[in-house]
């Protein structure tokens, strides 16, 4: 009954929301264009355009690490998942977190120590040029691309309930398929603006400014959240899981990942997801290609390790909010309200937002302020990381293929950069392309399949180049491209591509692969035949390594 | 610049690779960096393990509705804090010091 009442003042509040929706993402995108243009004016060298200038403190980075991480995934996936199915969303958060461990400990600071723009900068150091930083612009190019998806799906889902366009009804003159396609291709627009435009620096910024609204968005709901339970989480928990109607079951691991099933050979399979989705998860981040290159906006080592230190605090809090929006979600809203909005959850959070505003802020109006609050933050955050992304990913076209690979190194500053901004624009086309195709996959679930195969193709090629004497060119090869066809191989013929009702092609099965993430063989994968590429090739250059370790270490030669 | 013959880079960067200083550099980062890495990720491993397959002791009741699995999620947040502080504590102490003389010593080669 109560919900039914929402459901109407909703319906009479949709016109009020959706002009203060799209009237605050307008104001959020003039403003983040602003920014754009005046850092247009000062990017003159490609260190601006790539690197931001490394003029950004530690405190700026990590709040720019954080605004490239915390992405439609972790705001709209995650509580989506908390919502639908409790306590297994909150896997992901720990995941998430935990990861960057390994990205502070073993990566960060000595990326930045031995290279300039991208992170094939660090793999080629003591390689042969030319094929090494070919495979590593491939495969940054591969993993930004999976992560393209996952934010413009996450778009896509939200300007149904945005715009409040309901089955049957229409907004401009487009139905809800049509508005979604359009939202697509406006946000893949948009971010092509940042990235030619505004380079590291505008992108930067745009990071910045949408990490303070996103913390303070969910911020702000987190507080309702725990205010309606009067501060007292177990009274929460309980509501949620009793609204659910799934028990004390929700709050349990096991409602979505490592499922007990009816045949034995199923709950094993399921089981094997799980902890392979928990250990993509954890090796996934070191490897992104956006956060790697984040690493280089600042002036040295130790303020990337600052950088990173901001971001586990701003970050880890952040789930920490996730966890009570999720929950709050499940408690307020209601699973079946959720569902009917978007299957896979990815409304969850801006519905929360509508469902406290009603209660909180004055009723229907304050419900349709509040929606729009948090929605022009979902999409603000999309924007910004989709920015992120594009912009990693041509930074490596033009760095690694362009200048090392096709000019043999002779390519001009302002060629390089040129050629970035042209590849921006191909990266964007086809990030909108594809992302019409994946729209009814969860957001958060997308973002594992890109960790999977940065944690296959990235990570082990990263890590023994730091860390291991012998490594070289072969093995490098072989860890980038064993590592990342094992990962797509085994992702195509998994059931998130066919043979499933969620699955990109639901009608057809050619898949034989049991596990909808990979990570659990690829990522092994990877390692093997990085030393194995690395044992089987005479190449063994250590003076070269002599050079990138005492690099590394003490940020000698750092530029 | 120095007026001596500046050795071939390669042979600066190999002699100092072999210093007695940057061995104790590598020996103290990687004393540090290696088992803290070895030991967050199994710490971590035991989470989803237990997720998997201890679904008893996890939903196993603490307080009110919070339980074993919640409580085991949030120290997975207090122990990525602290690691990340003790290795900032640790670098600050430990490793900047002794980097900075290498970088120092090796700007005046």
């Amino acid at each position: 009954m109560e919900s039914h009442l929402r459901y109407l003042a909703a319906e009479v509040s949709t016109s009020t929301s959706r002009t203060l929706t799209i009237t605050l993402f307008l104001i959020f995108v003039a403003i983040t264009l602003a920014i754009t243009i005046w850092a247009s004016r000062q990017t003159k060298t490609a260190t601006d355009y790539y690197a931001g200038g490394r003029s950004f403190s530690g405190f700026q980075n990590g709040m720019a690490i954080g605004g490239d991480y915390m992405s439609a995934a972790s705001f709209l996936g995650i509580a989506g998942l908390i919502a639908l199915y409790g306590y297994d969303g909150f896997l992901y958060s720990i995941g998430f977190l935990v990861a960057w461990l390994v990205a502070l400990l073993l990566v960060a600071e000595f990326l930045r120590n031995s290279g300039r723009y991208t992170m094939a900068d660090v793999l080629a150091f003591r390689m042969r040029q030319r094929p090494v930083r070919t495979a590593a612009s491939v495969s940054t190019i591969v993993v930004s691309i999976f992560y393209l998806i996952a934010q413009m799906v996450g778009a896509g889902a939200l300007v149904s309930l945005l715009l409040g366009i309901k089955a049957n009804t229409t907004f401009l003159g487009m139905d809800a398929d049509t508005a979604k396609v359009a939202t697509i291709i406006l946000v893949g627009a948009l971010m092509i603006v940042y990235v030619v435009v505004g380079g590291m620096k505008g992108t930067t910024y745009v990071q910045i400014v949408k990490a303070i609204l996103l913390m303070s968005g969910a911020l702000v709901m987190t507080i309702l959240v725990l205010a309606h339970y009067k501060f007292n989480l177990s009274s929460l928990l309980g509501d949620a899981a009793q609204q659910s109607g799934k028990g004390a079951a929700f709050l349990e691991p096991g409602l979505r990942y490592g499922v007990e099933k009816p045949a034995a050979i199923d709950t094993f399979y399921s089981k094997m997801d799980l902890l392979s989705l928990g250990i993509a998860l954890v090796l996934g981040t070191a490897g992104l290609p956006h956060i790697l290159t984040r690493f280089y906006t600042v002036p040295t080592a130790r303020i990337a390790r600052k950088s990173v230190l901001w971001a586990i605090g701003i970050i880890g809090t952040f789930y920490l909010f996730t966890l009570a929006l999720g929950f709050g979600a499940a408690a307020l809203v209601g699973g079946t309200a959720i569902t009917a909005q978007d299957k896979a959850g990815n409304t969850a959070a801006p519905q929360l937002a509508q469902a406290l505003g009603v209660r909180y802020l004055g009723g229907e109006t304050g419900g349709a302020v509040l929606l729009a609050i948090i929605a022009a933050v979902a999409f603000a955050t999309i924007l910004a990381v989709v920015a992120g992304l594009t912009l990693a990913s041509s930074s490596s076209v033009a760095h690694d293929f362009y200048a090392s690979v096709v000019k043999r190194g002779a390519a001009s500053e302002r060629d390089e950069v040129r050629v970035a901004r042209i590849a921006a624009f191909v990266i964007g086309a086809i990030a909108i392309t594809l992302s019409i195709f994946a729209q009814s996959l969860n957001v958060a679930f997308l973002v594992a399949l890109a960790f999977a195969v940065a944690a296959s193709g990235n990570l082990p090629a990263i890590l023994y180049s730091l860390f291991w004497k012998k490594f070289n060119t072969s093995g490098a090869l072989w860890a980038i491209y064993g590592g990342l066809v094992s990962a797509i191989v085994l992702v195509f013929f998994s059931p998130v591509v066919s043979g499933s009702a969620t699955a990109m092609f639901p009608d057809s099965d050619w898949h034989w692969f049991p596990l909808s993430n990979p990570g659990i063989i690829s990522i092994p994968i990877g390692f093997l035949c990085g030393w194995i590429g690395t044992v089987i090739s005479k190449e063994d250059d250590t003076d070269k390594y002599a050079e990138l370790e005492v690099r590394s270490l003490t940020g000698f030669g750092a530029h | 610049m120095t007026t001596d013959v500046p050795p071939t880079e390669t042979a600066k960067y190999v002699a100092v690779q072999q210093s007695a200083e940057f061995l104790e550099l590598r020996k103290r980062l990687r004393s540090f960096v290696f088992p803290m890495t070895i030991a967050f990720f199994l710490w971590y491993a035991l989470y989803v393990l237990l997720s998997a397959y201890a679904r008893g002791f996890m939903g196993a009741k603490i307080v009110g509705n919070i339980n074993v699995a919640l409580l085991f999620g949030l120290l997975q947040f207090v122990s990525t804090f602290v690691i990340a502080w003790l290795y900032s504590r640790y670098a600050a102490q430990k490793l900047d010091p002794i980097a900075d003389k290498i970088k120092d010593e090796m700007g005046g080669m």
